[in-house]
């Protein structure tokens, strides 16, 4: 359960560094982060203290298999969670580049044309 | 019977990547296959009347074991509230990709616009016809991802700024969303909704975790929905993309990833509770309000229908608060509408952004002679949104509002009776400012727009007035099927069993 | 002051090219044998950017070798794409949408479901090409005119 909270501590860190920070890539970072550690959480509900890693050999008894292993489906949806996350940041860092670009400053707070 | 269900997200795919072969030989060609595909998409969701089925990945139906330990399949289910949408977005699709063959300039980017566009589609199917939560929430983020490219097309500094707010706060709801299916995984092992809503009915999932699970639902998809305290992003975001995205923007993503997915997953999956249905009732009012005054202060013509975007989702979620089928029906009646109008208002909004050079309502006028076919358009879509008789904003309004007075919640029918109010007198302005009222001396030399511009805003507004005429009859079709998905009228059967009978074919109760 | 042609020094690029030879094998392993071990083509195209970018870093931006790569990231991708639904939509002639409709192997081996194997190839171009392409439009992007590159879907 401790590593439950610790991990939901990290995506608090993320959090606030994807909405407190000014400067854009610490933003990015933040937001990097909490991707990560949401995949970690989502790892760990699959975990079983001392069990075998899910693979399956031949002649194994598969019934005896998924008591002992732990949960693979977990993992796969990591796996897809973490070429999205991986996709987001990409095009974050591409509009951080063009922002950068156009305003010549990383600081949110001096780009303003849009208003409220 | 089922086979084809997956057609709907398989046609706009193919339909995206052939546009990304195009990219070099044939870029010109790319706003036709969208076309094409939409069509084809809107003849498949007119074909699959009646319809509904279920069709397992790979063929792997539910298969239970001796002691009832596997439950495997991947499954796309199409029921009727997935139906109902399926055809909105076939046909606000269609509009948009007509509207785009002429707004569009034939610039370098074209062919992955028109990419993005194939793939923002096939991301909105996918989430509509997903069985379980994991597909679900993919889907989400892969039309998700598409509309951030798209409301950065033109990448001027304030697009990408509104794309960088609009990605930040939806990466948040879709992590949210990422920690709710974790949180339910975690507790009942499940991850296919129809099971998940057996296993939680069972009482297979703590109260706590149910309740975390929940917000963090309601965090998420009312983010997408951009429900009033979460709606920052969305003021900024539908302007600044291009008229035919901001037309799928607030006519159907915020429909299908924010609407659609709150009544399946809080429905179907969580199960309606007080609690539940107290916080869409508090979303909505504060929506509903907060969305045209904030619209007051704006002189943006794109500006003001985003911010009565929200106004008018809020009018959707507190029909869903009500919990009854006639609440369900008149809700999704009103998504539904709002698909309709919308969609006509910011296509006709950039059609008069192409006439009068502006998008400024104060520098706006009097266009009514020089481009007639859209003012007509534009005036139809007002009289909608504004709730007048006999287009079909006035039933749905009124039919919410008869939902919430049977409902006995009589305080929130005056809100919402306020609130309609406060739209008719914003858009009687627009329609004085834009449309009527003397012409300015700098627009003498304006013309109209392209036909490909103003016949799929016609189209949209002559639905409208199909709609509003037509009402009783699509309340009992197309609306009822939806509404029975997902909350049974007269029986008591939980409303959960009839989407598991859909899902496994046999009744679970 | 060192730009992005020129890579990094001697000594890494000598270390690149062995440890890239490592990585691009890992990867291949990881989405080939994705049937039967944890992996598959998503981990596999993951892995194949990743040398990539080290290829990238190693070599230089604009001169390296990926830069030539970079005409045939959108093809690539592609390719991958449709293939990916070719083979679920040939799965119609099975019965269902996706469903294995090649001849199976012995149990284990590579040769087990090659459906798999066809699928876990064309996620991995899909998935390798499309982050490459898009790690290459952000080397690209020229700060002076407003983008080369436009990133892919």
């Amino acid at each position: 359960m401790t590593f439950y909270a610790l991990t939901l501590a990290l995506a608090g860190v993320g959090i606030y560094g994807l909405l407190a920070k000014k400067n854009m890539l610490k933003k990015v970072l933040g937001l990097a982060i909490l991707d990560h550690a949401v995949n970690l959480l989502l790892v760990a509900v699959g975990y079983r203290a001392g069990a075998s890693p899910p693979i399956l050999l031949a002649g194994d008894d598969p019934a005896a298999f998924v008591r002992g292993s732990v949960d693979p489906l977990p993992q796969a949806l990591v796996l897809t969670s973490i070429v999205i996350g991986l996709g987001v940041t990409m095009l974050l860092v591409a509009m951080v580049l063009r922002l950068h670009q156009r305003y010549g400053t990383l600081d949110v707070d001096r780009m303003d044309r849009l208003k409220g | 019977m089922g086979t084809y269900i997956p057609v709907f997200v398989a046609l706009p795919l193919l339909a995206g990547f052939a546009c990304l072969l195009l990219k070099g030989p044939a870029p010109r060609a790319t706003p036709w296959i969208s076309v094409a595909s939409m069509l084809g998409l809107l003849a498949l969701a007119v074909g699959v009347r009646g319809d509904a089925g279920v069709s397992f990945a790979g063929g792997w139906g539910v298969r239970l074991s001796g002691d009832g330990a596997f439950v495997v399949g991947i499954a796309l289910v199409l029921d009727g509230l997935s139906r109902l949408f399926l055809l909105l977005v076939a046909v606000v699709g269609t509009a948009s990709a007509v509207y785009a063959l002429r707004y569009l300039e034939p610039e370098p980017g074209l062919s992955l616009f028109h990419v993005l566009f194939n793939l923002l589609v096939a991301g909105m199917n996918g989430a509509l016809l997903a069985g379980d939560l994991f597909n679900l929430y993919v889907f989400v983020e892969v039309a998700s991802l598409a509309s951030y490219g798209l409301v950065a097309y033109r990448t001027g500094g304030t697009e990408v700024e509104a794309a960088f707010k609009y990605l930040v706060l939806g990466t948040l709801a879709s992590t949210a969303i990422l920690l709710g299916i974790t949180v339910l995984y975690a507790a009942t092992g499940y991850l296919n909704m129809a099971d998940l809503s057996g296993a939680i009915g069972r009482g297979g999932v703590p109260p706590v975790a149910l309740l975390f699970a929940s917000s963090l639902f309601v965090l998420g998809f009312g983010t997408k929905t951009a429900a009033m305290p979460f709606h920052a992003w969305l003021p900024d975001a539908h302007p600044s993309a291009p008229a035919p995205i901001s037309a799928m923007l607030s006519g159907l993503l915020i429909k299908t990833l924010g609407i659609y997915a709150l009544v399946r997953v809080l429905y179907v999956v969580v199960g309606i509770d007080e609690n539940v249905r107290l916080v869409l009732t508090v979303l909505g009012c504060l929506s509903m309000w907060g969305g045209v005054l904030l619209a007051q202060a704006q002189d943006d013509l794109k500006r003001i229908l985003a911010f009565h975007s929200v106004s008018q989702m809020g009018y959707v979620l507190v029909a869903l608060g009500i919990g009854s089928w006639l609440g369900v029906a008149a809700a999704l009646f009103h998504a539904l509408n709002h698909a309709l109008f919308k969609s006509a208002l910011f296509l006709s909004a950039g059609s008069l952004e192409r006439v009068t050079g502006t998008r400024r309502l104060s520098e706006m006028g009097g266009v009514f002679r020089r481009a007639p076919a859209t003012s007509v358009g534009l005036v139809g879509a007002c009289l909608s949104i504004s709730g007048i008789p006999p287009f079909n904003g006035f039933w749905s309004k009124l039919l919410i509002l008869i939902a919430l007075a049977s409902a006995g919640q009589y305080a929130v029918a005056v809100i919402a009776a306020g609130a309609a109010l406060m739209t008719l007198v914003t858009f009687v302005k627009v329609q004085h400012k834009a449309v009527f009222g003397a012409l300015p001396a700098r627009l003498e030399g304006a013309r109209e727009v392209p036909a490909a511009m103003y016949v799929p805003v016609l189209a949209l507004v002559a639905l409208c007035l199909l709609s509003g005429l037509l009402w009783p009859v699509g309340v009992d079709g197309l609306i009822g099927s939806a509404a029975s998905a997902v909350r049974a009228p007269a029986d008591e059967r939980p409303a959960a069993s009839v989407y598991v009978e859909t899902v496994h074919g046999r009744p679970t109760r | 002051m060192r730009s992005d042609r020129d890579g990094l020094s001697v000594i890494v690029q000598v270390v690149a090219r062995w440890t890239l030879v490592l990585i691009v094998v890992y990867g291949l392993g990881v989405a080939f044998f994705g049937h039967l071990t944890p992996g598959g083509g998503f981990v596999g195209g993951v892995v194949l950017a990743c040398g990539f970018v080290l290829a990238t870093l190693a070599f230089g931006g604009r001169a390296g070798p990926a830069a030539a790569l970079h005409r045939w990231a959108a093809s690539l991708e592609v390719g991958g794409a449709l293939t990916f639904l070719g083979m679920a939509a040939l799965g119609w002639t099975a019965g269902h949408f996706m469903q294995a409709w090649t001849p199976r192997g012995a149990d284990f081996t590579l040769a087990s479901a090659p459906f798999l194997v066809v699928l876990n190839l064309a996620i991995l171009l899909k998935v390798g090409a499309g982050l490459f392409a898009g790690f290459m439009a952000l080397v690209l992007f020229d700060r002076s005119t407003g983008g080369g590159g436009g990133r892919d879907a």
